[in-house]
């Protein structure tokens, strides 16, 4: 098991560094000055000169790279640009609205996949199960942002239970909660129709299996056999599709950040893109990176927990 | 009083007819053998009495256990008979057992689940169960997971799990089906000594005749859902009243007519053949360490000649086939077909991959479903490039194809599915054929055949060998298949050869201890017969 963790780690750590060095070439190396980007067409020679000195283009390549990794490891991110404040700031206070909303949006939709994918699958060619199904295609079909806005016009509007947007800032955790509910339920619900279907699929070939069979032949009810037999090797590629949503529920709340005014990290990207604040860019791509690779480090980690081959491979 | 009673068993799925009238009886410490062919209806007989049916399945007649009536109990009421009075045993014990659970608490659970122990208690009798099939704790502790043992050891975990609670009767179907022969000696030596200790009676399901020889007391036999005869093994084997009895008997010694030949201008030759896999390292800076899986394996195979490759599971059979056919690198050692290397500068050469064919264990896996079985037969004739046929031409080849191994030209429009597993094996057998390959390696290609359709693949091997003077490696855990086609036999053992020579001198005079353990432990109708009952 600890020699499992220390490849994934030591994998973790490549892609880390690989990940940041595609970043840097790609914002600050491939042709193209990144100042007189920033500053936009007209600038004058002596400002884009100026911005170069402040963002410390002129030193060599190498110089910058590493300090710009030594600066991450300790949190130093750089000075926003067009904030003109530290970035570590910025992200420290959107990463308090996001990774708390994908969170709640990846627990919904799991709370409610996993059930409906085992009722479905258990009632498999029943009109429940048919169903399930449909819903689970128009849950897959709708565009989030449409079903955000018709929660807005049910929940806040008409019956006036929630805030249209906006979020209050953690001292009340109840109200910050409350803020995040509606945004999570409009993230989740596509997430767990496609989550739902994955779990039926994954079930159903689960209960075709022969020591399903032999669990059965123990005595175990049906019901007692698929809670015990099925459910955990049902789940392992569920886990994967887990993880892949978690990733996207980080980064890709753009637009229900959007719907909702919350202030995300989508919502610091898509401002520090419209004003081409690349110190701000390259330090959130940088953390969504860290996020997607540790998040799939941690569903491997799961894997393992979950299933006895990987975790004690025969040699 | 019988153990169990089953009278009048009918059982149809969706207005099939699967089992008509079927009865018999099981006392305690009896062995009942039920053998048949596949869809004879011996294993829905096992899932009947249990009542374990697929949905739609209607059943009606008798089933009794000690005295309780069993048909018509609610699933809730047959749930404490099941794995508490009766135990049940299956052929694959690769799928039968959770993989993410350990052993221990696999076995264990049916003690749980019944109530009858938990925790300490329900750990203790998994322990003995373990212990009482042969897997002691100092190897095998409750903490060991299926995938960390073998099969023969699996099934053994199967068995325990199945005995925890004492049941009174035992159901193993095809419990060695899956197994080589050594393995199977020892599980079937294990269940004869559980139903001594325990008294309790078991149902052997198998279509093996030596195996039902060797074990039972009485046994029935079935052929398509009815019992066609029954009776004391001595009894029925003897008399054989029921010609199909008789015809299961001729089958299953059945040897295909060969007319012995001299063989001279050598085929395929291998020479000091090596493969090796790398074992997955622990820690990136560890030194890489090898398996061996073939140690200078050499062996060859004259023009026409039949040869045999016998050996335990895990011996090395398959990836010797695999390697000489060039679907796998050695890393030492030379293959040479017809004085050609088998594989040029850019993988397997062409002209091997044609003069080459396999046929695999599995004929169901090795098709693609979706295909007709035209298309499936005719895949290889893209190894003649250009010259493949085309049009009518191909379509002349697939039917000849087809009826060269028993089959109708017609065939080719239907699906993979619609056939059964002899007539799926003969459509493999069609498909290596049609490109007219000079050798053909058989990897248990008749494992899974039934004996009767065993000996029409046997014979028709033996008729297209004479015909065709095609050359067969034949890979097999069956020494008597080995015995009945071959000319020679090589004896494989941990990746090298031990013993090789003409098969019946092989058979008759063994000189390897390993090859002696193989023939000894292999069982034999005839030999069983007559150490059981004095006379053959």
């Amino acid at each position: 098991m600890a020699v499992f963790v220390l490849k994934r780690l030591a994998s973790l750590l490549a892609s880390l560094l690989f990940a940041s060095l595609a970043i840097f070439l790609v914002l600050e190396v491939l042709p193209g000055d990144p100042a007189a980007f920033m500053l936009g067409l007209n600038a004058a020679p002596d400002t884009v000169a100026a911005l170069r000195e402040q963002l410390g283009l002129t030193a060599p390549l190498p110089q910058r790279y590493f300090g710009w990794l030594a600066g991450m490891t300790v949190g130093d991110f750089g000075i926003s640009y067009t904030y003109r404040v530290p970035v570590s700031d910025l992200i420290g206070a959107r990463v308090q609205v996001s990774v708390p909303l994908a969170a709640y949006a990846l627990t919904l939709s799991t709370l409610i996949a996993i059930p409906v994918g085992a009722i479905a699958a258990s009632a498999r060619n029943t009109p429940l199960d048919a169903g399930i199904m449909g819903m689970t295609q128009l849950g897959v079909a709708l565009p989030n942002f449409w079903f955000a806005m018709l929660l807005v016009l049910v929940f806040s509007v008409g019956l006036r239970w929630f805030s249209a947007g906006g979020f209050p800032g953690w001292d009340d955790p109840f109200a910050a909660m409350r803020a995040l509910t509606l945004p999570a339920v409009a993230l989740a619900l596509p997430q767990a129709a496609i989550l739902a279907r994955v779990m039926r699929s994954s079930l159903l070939d689960t209960l075709d299996q022969e020591y399903m069979r032999t669990a059965r032949a123990k005595g175990l009810s049906q019901g007692q056999a698929l809670r015990r037999h099925a459910l955990r090797n049902a789940l392992i590629p569920v886990l994967t599709i887990m993880g892949l949503q978690f990733s996207f529920l980080l980064a890709g709340a753009i637009i229900i950040e959007n719907v909702f005014f919350l202030p995300g990290l989508g919502r610091l990207v898509f401002q520090a893109i419209s004003a081409r604040d690349l110190v701000v860019v390259r330090s959130v791509v940088m953390l969504l990176v860290f996020a997607v690779v540790t998040v799939n480090f941690l569903v491997d980690f799961t894997y393992a927990l979950v299933d006895p081959r990987l975790r004690r491979p025969v040699s | 009083m019988s153990t169990l009673r089953v009278q009048d068993l009918s059982l149809s799925i969706r207005a099939v007819q699967i089992l008509e009238n079927v009865s018999f009886e099981v006392g305690p410490g009896e062995i009942l053998g039920i053998v048949g062919e596949s869809g004879s209806g011996k294993s829905m007989t096992a899932l009947s009495i249990l009542n374990l049916l697929p949905r739609h399945s209607q059943l009606s007649g008798s089933v009794t256990l000690g005295g309780l009536e069993l048909s018509g109990l609610s699933d809730r009421a047959m749930n404490a008979v099941r794995g508490d009075d009766i135990g049940m045993i299956f052929q694959e014990p690769m799928t039968a057992l959770n993989p993410l659970k350990t052993i221990g608490s696999q076995v264990a659970e049916t003690a749980w689940v019944h109530g009858h122990a938990g925790g300490r208690e329900a750990s203790r009798i998994a322990r003995e169960a373990l212990d009482r099939v042969g897997l002691e704790a100092e190897e095998f502790p409750l903490i060991r997971y299926p995938h960390e043992l073998s099969g023969g050891q699996r099934q053994r975990v199967g068995i325990a799990m199945a005995i925890a609670l004492r049941p009174r009767l035992l159901i193993a179907d095809e419990p060695t089906t899956a197994l080589d022969v050594t393995n199977q000696a020892q599980v079937l030596g294990i269940l004869k000594r559980l139903v001594r200790e325990d008294g309790m009676g078991l149902i052997l399901i198998t279509h093996d005749l030596a195996v039902i020889a060797e074990m039972a007391d009485r046994v029935a036999v079935m052929q398509s859902g009815r019992v066609v005869e029954s009776g004391p093994v001595r009894e029925v084997f003897r008399q054989m009243r029921h010609p199909y009895t008789r015809k299961l008997f001729s089958t299953s010694a059945h040897v295909p007519q060969r007319t012995p030949r001299a063989f001279e201008r050598t085929l395929l030759d291998v020479q000091r053949l090596e493969r090796r896999y790398a074992i997955p390292k622990r820690l990136p800076w560890e030194p890489q360490r090898y398996k061996l899986a073939l140690d200078g394996v050499s062996l060859n195979i004259a023009k026409g000649e039949s040869v045999g490759l016998v050996g335990e599971s895990g011996s090395g059979k398959s990836t010797l086939a695999r390697t000489v056919l060039g679907l796998e690198t050695a890393q030492g050692g030379a293959v040479h077909l017809e004085g050609l290397p088998i594989r040029g500068p850019h993988g397997t050469a062409f002209g091997t991959r044609r003069e080459t064919q396999m046929v695999f264990q599995d004929p169901y896996g090795s098709f693609n479903p979706r295909h007709p079985v035209g298309r499936l037969v005719a895949e290889p004739l893209h190894l003649l490039r250009n010259g493949a046929p085309k049009g009518a031409d191909r379509k002349a080849l697939v039917s000849l194809a087809l009826e060269r191994v028993g089959l109708a030209a017609t065939d080719a429009d239907r699906f993979i599915h619609e056939f059964s597993g002899g007539q799926r094996q003969r459509i493999a057998i069609a498909r290596a054929l049609i490109v007219e390959p000079t050798l053909i390696v058989l990897d248990e290609a008749v494992s899974a055949l039934d004996v009767s359709i065993r000996a029409q693949v046997l014979d028709l091997l033996a008729a297209l060998s004479e015909r065709l003077g095609v050359s067969y490696l034949f890979i097999s855990h069956d020494l008597h298949v080995v015995r009945a086609v071959t000319d020679r036999v090589y004896v494989l053992r941990q990746g090298k050869i031990v013993e090789s020579g003409p098969t019946a001198k092989v058979f008759t005079h063994p000189e390897h201890d390993y090859t002696r353990t193989l023939i000894a432990a292999a069982p034999r109708l005839d030999a069983a017969l007559k150490s059981r009952f004095g006379d053959a």
